[in-house]
């Protein structure tokens, strides 16, 4: 293919298109926290997301959160197709406002946790997970 | 329906009254996300349990929303206040409608 200028228009919307796609995956993650938080500012204090640094298999990855005080908590991955998890709703009768599960995770990425406290704050807290096999069965 | 959809649920059977206790549950189930393809090409259309909910007493103790992004066999594990004798009563809430329960009777020791 002889590099004229309409080829490379081609390839410069192509590139475009290739890197538009994930910028868009984590739009949607900051636009899922910004209905979760009604766009108010997240705190840093108070929510703690308990990850492994390196998952060998990206199908399970275990993790626990613990948010004292919250009684809804948000949980995002950042790099997967769809950054939706989990949200954990804690009613009267729980103990603690703390819960583990297995998520899947695409690939090495970020996973989020965002609490709503009872007073109507929220807290934020992130953990960086490094997959070796990603978890989207591709 | 999915297929050989079974709840465990790991709960003590004696509790004092208002005693924390730790509660694990798992439900034998594929999960599908509705992003994996089969030998064909074609996607393989999205069945997952899409809320799990734990109540003592017809009072909340957790109430899950869950996404594609849960793993096989979706497992949770928290924690509950156990007031008075009674019972624990885990629901899971799947895609084509199905509704899986157990029930789970603590006694005060």
């Amino acid at each position: 293919m002889t590099l004229t200028r309409r080829n490379v228009m081609v390839m410069g919307a192509g590139a475009f298109v290739a890197f538009g796609l994930p910028m868009s995956a984590s739009a949607a993650a900051e636009d899922a926290i910004a209905e979760f938080t009604g766009g108010a500012d997240m705190g840093s204090e108070g929510v703690t997301l308990t990850a492994p640094e390196i998952a060998e298999n990206g199908n399970t990855v275990p993790i626990e959160i613990d948010a004292p005080g919250a009684e809804a908590v948000m949980i995002l991955a950042m790099g997967n197709p769809t950054p939706g998890v989990a949200e954990f709703k804690f009613g009267p009768l729980a103990a603690s406002q703390s819960a583990s599960t297995r998520i899947r995770l695409a690939g090495t990425q970020d996973v989020v946790a965002v609490a709503r406290m009872k007073d109507g704050s929220f807290a934020k807290a992130s953990s960086n997970v490094k997959v070796t096999i990603g978890g989207c069965g591709g | 329906m999915a297929e050989n959809v079974r709840p465990r649920v790991k709960a003590p059977r004696k509790a004092s009254a208002g005693e924390e206790v730790t509660i694990k549950t798992l439900i034998s189930h594929p999960m599908e996300s509705g992003q994996r393809k089969d030998a064909d090409g074609n996607t393989i259309p999205r069945s997952i349990i899409h809320r799990f909910t734990c109540e003592f007493n017809g009072e909340m103790v957790v109430d899950v929303a869950m996404e594609p992004a849960i793993s096989t066999n979706p497992y949770f594990e928290f924690e509950a206040v156990v007031p008075e004798a009674g019972d624990f009563k885990f629901t899971w809430y799947d895609d084509d409608g199905s509704v899986y329960e157990e029930t789970s009777s603590v006694a005060l020791a």
